[in-house]
């Protein structure tokens, strides 16, 4: 009998550890990530405000601005992307390549799509929830919201279109020309996927902007791009 | 298991108590920086998925 209790007592206290060690895990992936993750995203932002120079000032122009946008090594920061309507301090860092990493340090350039700015689909990937969440509301975005991409170069304009809810193997929403693979495109499009719903990857939210204009840095960037647009809770 | 945990720590009550308390920060610590961080990449929401019918290199990443 008293083996017996031993037994089972030692077999509660293993089930309450490993039960402790998964509320534990939730913890840390639901808000530690995000709580880190923030910072260091907050960290990127500021060194490439830093080494694209103040807005505003005609610097030394390079032979062209742009082809320095047409190969960025795999992990690497090259653009900050604004919202407003995420709010006017809403600042994340855009980076090359969409592994699990770059997806941990911002929001994740599929490599092999367009450059921002460029003709063919600039597509972006973010997370929905943990690691900072840059798109966690990216079901609050209407169609003619302002989405600014800022480069070395350029302030790069869009304008929310559309959005779909596709299944993770739809991979045709980031073909140059969204969900027309093969098409060749004759735009410049913006394409953002994150996880749908929340908290789940059974489903990818998509949201698709048009390109309208590409503001050289050396003129700076109109504040009617930056006013929060209307309607916006929180 | 946790009564043998309590019995291995030296000295009064409160000393045991608060010898506990930082064991379990450490364990907190451990978990927070290396174990948690190492995992996670294995988890099933976190993985990226699709590897095809791109006419490129790289994935459509699941993003959660």
């Amino acid at each position: 009998m008293k083996w017996l209790r031993w037994g089972f007592r030692t077999v509660g206290e293993v089930l309450i550890t490993v039960s402790l060690f998964l509320f534990l895990f939730i913890a840390w992936q639901l808000w530690w990530t995000d709580v880190t993750a923030s910072r260091a995203q907050a960290v990127t932002v500021h060194a490439l405000e830093k080494g694209f120079g103040p807005a505003g000032t005609p610097r030394p122009r390079a032979a062209d601005p742009q082809a320095t946008l047409t190969k960025v090594p795999f992990g690497q920061a090259f653009a900050i992307m604004r919202i407003p309507r995420f709010g006017t301090d809403y600042a994340v860092p855009v980076l090359q390549g969409t592994d699990s990493d770059t997806l941990t340090q911002g929001i994740a350039h599929y490599s092999g799509t367009a450059f921002p700015g460029h003709v063919g689909n600039f597509a972006v990937a973010g997370h929905r929830t943990t690691y900072g969440k840059p798109f966690a509301n990216i079901d609050l975005l209407q169609s003619g919201d302002t989405i600014v991409v800022e480069t070395k170069a350029n302030y790069v304009v869009y304008t929310v279109d559309h959005h779909v809810i596709v299944t993770p193997d739809q991979v045709a929403v980031v073909a140059p020309v969204p969900q027309h693979p093969g098409v060749q495109p004759t735009q410049a499009w913006l394409t953002m996927t994150s996880c749908h719903p929340r908290f789940s990857a059974t489903q990818r939210y998509v949201v698709f902007a048009k390109l309208v204009r590409s503001i050289p840095r050396a003129s700076g960037l109109p504040a009617s791009y930056m006013a929060v647009p209307a309607g916006t809770v929180g | 298991m946790y009564g043998a945990l309590w019995r291995l720590m030296p000295g009064p009550w409160p000393v045991k108590l608060l010898l506990c308390l930082v064991l379990v920060f450490l364990v907190v610590v451990v978990c927070f920086l290396w174990l948690f961080p190492a995992i996670a990449p294995y988890m099933p929401f976190n993985g990226n998925s699709v590897h095809s019918g791109l006419p490129f290199p790289g994935p459509v990443t699941s993003a959660i």
